[in-house]
């Protein structure tokens, strides 16, 4: 470690004689996925070429949330660059906490990312985060299974369908389960899949005087669907199931579908980390044929907070990070199937990367999520697995907390639902909404 | 005289020490309360006024309330009970003569070097995970289903995660007072006809009267603020949610400081209320 | 008379009190043992694990991504110089309260204590806030300060039971022998009181290593612990079994090392008094 201090010290003393802007030392706060780990054992090619030096703060999802929330709050200033997702970008760029991001350089080209995304990432039309990857959700399968259960995916399937595959495909003797979802209580979490689920429903959180929603039938509708389903073709246990247990759980063979974020598809195909690489294929999320969609839009991002002293190095900092030659220097190192997916148009154009086997679909299900028109009636809210309002993290978490018990069968779907109906009025209330 | 004198420089000398630490611990206090009678919402452009006891009653109304009081309690009741029972166990095994004696020792104490998260981490993820968790393998290997430690018994579980933590504070310390014994007493017991048992219930109990107060207070203090363990394991989940947790959930995951902070008084109060209750009941065995 | 004690009865005993240790220290071996496992085999069943084969690659893969002894040596000076400072200020307090009693003390006492029940995540923004004005945030002096303050209550606690064991009868001899204040509390108490003094800074040194609320929130890349260390191996995407393990040793071993060598110390120190 020293060494490389010393390495990127020299490396800096020779840009700056080169007549560079003097090098500065960033601190950036992140989150301990796969492709952010991969990000920090590049860094040294963003040192070579501008001599800043970084400092990383790995965190795991939710102290992450934590730790930037209190920073930026309070202007700490303790981190130059936050990672953060599209739920926070648009609630802290409307409170002037995150410096715009409107002036980045020509070869950067701004334009290319993808319009999902940047709307996502706005407020106002001002971009506050650029995308280091974006994700939708779609279904990952086993055509393996699939094909001995004699049933043929469609593109498009409808929760019918699913849940029929579901069951056909289960075999508890072999230790397979027809489908793998999330049940782990956290808005981010178990909360996300069942928000994005409940729109195909007809569901929604509010309605346009902000009163909750959890008292009606689409909500019991979906809830319902879902632990029945989960009950027949679940995984034991599925309560506690996040993202990480079920790719965990696919990789081992133990799922014959999994409707998860788009971004686990380079997972479940690496030979490497799965078991059944070879047999994988993908569909769209569900649907309930009332026009919209079960899957979900999210982005890991990169934002500057306003209370940092150094803003231009950050600036140069996320335009490597969110490039396209940092996708081509992850491409030329670990392939391109390993590329952050999902924030750049020119992407899914590159002839290498299309021949990708999901990334297709990873676009596909992109373009077809929008925050803007999540739920089928009305909503005074935007984003699909979540509401961008301050309070909704403390609201889904504990109504996610509810589910769980649920899921787990400690109150039944009715008790979860009233409860969840009382915590988010509550809140509501103390918020001043009602 | 020279004593009066000397007491009363004692007395000036060390006046400041406990001034200062008096100030220094009252900080924290009247944070709390002054933020307690506010509206301080971080995402919402933080300090909006002062709002009278509306955080008190808010706070209280919450239907999570009364569910993490009780949750609290049991958390604190079952970790009492199972150190302390199982602590007198061990401290009287620990106290017969055997070889290696300070190696087993050693084995015991060890958990309470162990960091809460970690702690937390390691049960949760290696031991009781449904599929790949040691518990899982086991139950596998003997053919029966797997248990759902965290979720269909979430209680007992992180009791017994805590109570592995705290087992070997409370063994040390009642095996400390049982060394302190008075063997000749014991021997005179036995050489009367008293059976082990009787010897127990009317010799080593008593004995250990006063250290089980001091395991149950300085624990008490310990576990009515455990955080870590349930954050890594269930994240307040399937009924774990203690009042700590609730007040962290109002503070970070809420973003509402005001009414956390009013949950930080209820907090004091309930803790207050414990060690009211310890000292009437068991304090006696406190004062010298 | 002495007892005796049968060799059958003492096989017994050993075998029963080290299947017992054993038991209680088996989750630390089993994280050890995956320490040295790949991740895939770290999942397999607990023979298995056994069985396969051992490496060191966890640990450099782990030191690889977050830099082992920068997290360690903040541990090492914020838990020493947290407990020390602690004890710096405690002593003259429990002294005092030892040694010139009000009818207070004991209420002071049990007040004290009852301030370390009131939650930390109370106090996060405020505090926050008072450390950046202060300049304290990301630094080691800062965590030192903040984790003084609340051990302080358990440190002040321990050195009055501790004080209280030294017999008065001493002090009133040494100041017959008109000794000064000075030479009271430099040549007759200060020998005495030392043993107390050394588990109280063993025990708070323990303490302040595990604490993971402050360390966490009030540091960034400087000052972080190894608190913040693991908070980056809990729950990746895929496997993790073996790298969180590695990390998890990392983690605990300095400290579980230090314990080991120095319980017999920390054992008189825990008695809390409870030992007449």
């Amino acid at each position: 470690m020293k060494l490389r201090n010393a390495l990127c010290a020299a490396t800096a003393v020779s840009v700056m004689a080169a007549g560079a802007a003097h090098a500065e030392n960033l601190v950036i706060a992140t989150v301990n996925n796969g492709d952010m780990i991969r990000m920090q054992g590049l860094t040294d090619d963003f040192t070579a070429k501008t001599g800043h030096t970084v400092e990383w703060v790995t965190l795991e999802e939710n102290v992450l949330r934590q730790r930037v929330t209190t920073d930026i709050t309070t202007k700490g200033g303790a981190f130059d660059i936050m990672t953060i997702g599209m739920y926070e970008t648009p609630i802290w760029g409307a409170n002037g906490w995150l410096v715009p991001l409107d002036d980045l350089s020509d070869g950067y080209n701004v334009a290319d990312i993808l319009p999902a995304m940047a709307g996502g990432l706005s407020h106002d039309g001002t971009l506050f985060a650029a995308p280091f990857y974006g994700e939708s959700s779609m279904i990952m399968y086993r055509t393996d299974l699939m094909a001995a259960a004699g049933l043929e995916m469609p593109t498009a399937p409808s929760w019918s369908f699913i849940a029929k595959a579901a069951r056909e495909m289960t075999d508890r003797d072999n230790e397979i389960n027809g489908i793998c979802l999330r049940g782990k209580a956290g808005w981010g979490e178990g909360g996300a899949f069942i928000t994005a689920m409940s729109n195909s429903f007809g569901a929604r959180w509010f309605d346009e005087d902000w009163n909750a929603q959890f008292d009606t039938r689409e909500w019991s509708d979906t809830l319902n669907f879902f632990v029945n389903m989960m009950g027949d073709a679940g995984p034991a246990g599925y309560a506690t199931n996040g993202f990480n247990e079920n790719l965990s759980l696919f990789q081992q063979g133990k799922c014959g579908m999994w409707i998860d974020a788009t971004v686990a598809a380079s997972f479940v195909t690496n030979p490497n980390d799965s078991l059944v690489a070879d047999t994988v294929s993908f569909a769209l999320a569900p649907d309930n044929g009332m026009g919209v969609r079960s899957n979900w839009l999210w982005a890991w991002a990169l934002a500057i907070p306003a209370g940092t002293q150094k803003k231009m190095a950050a600036k140069q900092f996320i335009e490597w990070a969110t490039s396209n030659g940092y996708i081509e220097l992850v491409a030329e190192k670990e392939g391109w199937a390993n590329v952050p997916p999902g924030a750049r148009t020119s992407l899914y154009q590159n002839p290498n990367y299309t021949s990708v086997p999901f990334a297709q679909m990873t676009l596909d299900s992109i373009l077809s999520a929008d925050p803007n028109n999540s739920t089928v009636d009305p909503s005074p809210y935007v984003g699909i697995q979540f509401a961008a309002i301050p309070e909704f993290a403390g609201i889904a978490t504990e109504v996610s907390q509810e589910f769980s018990a649920a899921y787990a069968g400690q109150q039944t779907v009715a008790e979860a639902l009233a409860k969840a109906q009382d915590i988010t009025n509550e809140a509501m209330e103390a918020a001043g909404y009602r | 005289m020279a004593t009066q004198h000397s007491r009363s420089a004692a007395r000036l000398m060390m006046a400041p020490a406990v001034i200062l630490l008096l100030g220094w611990m009252l900080l924290p206090l009247t944070m709390t309360l002054v933020l307690s009678f506010k509206k301080y919402l971080p995402l919402r452009g933080g300090d909006l006024g002062w709002v009278g006891f509306d955080n008190y009653v808010r706070f209280v109304s919450s239907s999570a309330f009364w569910p993490a009081v009780t949750t609290t309690l049991i958390v604190v009741g079952g970790v009492l009970i199972i150190t302390v029972a199982l602590g007198v166990l061990l401290a009287l095994l620990l106290d017969q003569p055997m070889w290696g004696q300070g190696i087993v020792r050693i084995l015991v104490i060890a958990p309470f070097f162990v960091m809460p998260t970690v702690s937390g981490l390691v049960w949760k993820n290696m031991f009781m995970d449904p599929v790949n968790g040691f518990f899982a393998h086991l139950s596998k290997a003997f053919g029966a289903e797997p248990i759902q430690w965290l979720s269909q018994a979430s209680l007992p579980s992180l009791i017994m995660i805590i109570s592995w933590q705290w087992l070997p504070f409370a063994t040390l310390i009642l095996l400390t007072a049982i060394q302190s014994l008075d063997s000749e007493q014991v021997e005179a017991a036995e050489m009367d006809g008293a059976g082990a048992i009787s010897r127990f219930r009317f010799i080593v109990l008593p004995h250990l009267a006063r250290a089980m107060t001091v395991v149950v207070l300085i624990q008490t203090i310990f576990l009515l603020s455990v955080f870590a363990e349930i954050f890594v394991t269930t994240a307040g989940a399937f009924g774990t949610k203690t009042l700590t947790y609730l007040i962290f959930q109002r503070v970070l995951e809420s973003q509402n400081v005001g009414l956390g902070s009013a949950g930080g008084v209820y907090a004091i109060i309930l803790a207050n209320l414990v060690a009211l209750f310890l000292m009437r009941v068991v304090g006696k065995n406190l004062d010298a | 008379m002495a007892r005796t004690v049968t060799t059958h009865r003492k096989i017994l005993t050993t075998l029963l009190a080290w299947a017992v240790g054993l038991l209680i220290f088996f989750p630390i071996f089993w994280i050890i043992v995956l320490s040295f496992k790949s991740e895939g085999d770290a999942i397999k069943t607990p023979i298995q694990v056994l069985l396969s084969a051992w490496s060191f690659d966890n640990y450099a893969t782990v030191q690889e991504r977050s830099d082992y002894f920068k997290h360690f040596s903040n541990s090492v000076l914020i838990s020493l110089g947290s407990t020390f400072l602690g004890i710096l200020i405690a002593v003259p307090a429990a002294w005092s309260m030892a040694f010139v009693p009000s009818k207070r003390t004991r209420g002071i006492l049990m007040w004290m204590l009852s301030t370390k029940m009131l939650p930390a995540v109370g106090v996060l923004y405020p505090i926050y806030i008072g450390f950046i004005r202060l300049g304290l945030l990301d630094t080691r002096l800062g965590l030192v300060l903040i984790l003084m303050l609340i051990n302080l209550p358990i440190i002040v606690w321990m050195l009055y039971t501790y004080f209280k064991e030294i017999p008065v009868e001493i002090l009133e001899a040494a100041r017959m022998d008109g000794a000064r204040l000075r030479e009271e509390l430099l040549y007759v108490l200060t020998p005495m009181a030392i043993p107390g003094i050394a588990s109280t800074i063993l025990l708070n040194v323990i303490l302040a290593w595990n604490e993971a609320f402050w360390t966490l929130n009030l540091t960034a890349a400087k000052a972080a612990p190894l608190t913040a260390f693991i908070a980056s191996y809990s729950s990746p995407e895929g496997l993790f079994y073996a790298k969180l393990s590695a990390a998890s040793v990392m983690a605990i071993a300095p400290i579980l090392i230090m314990g080991w060598f120095s319980q017999k110390q920390l054992v008189r120190g825990l008695t809390f008094g409870a030992v007449k």
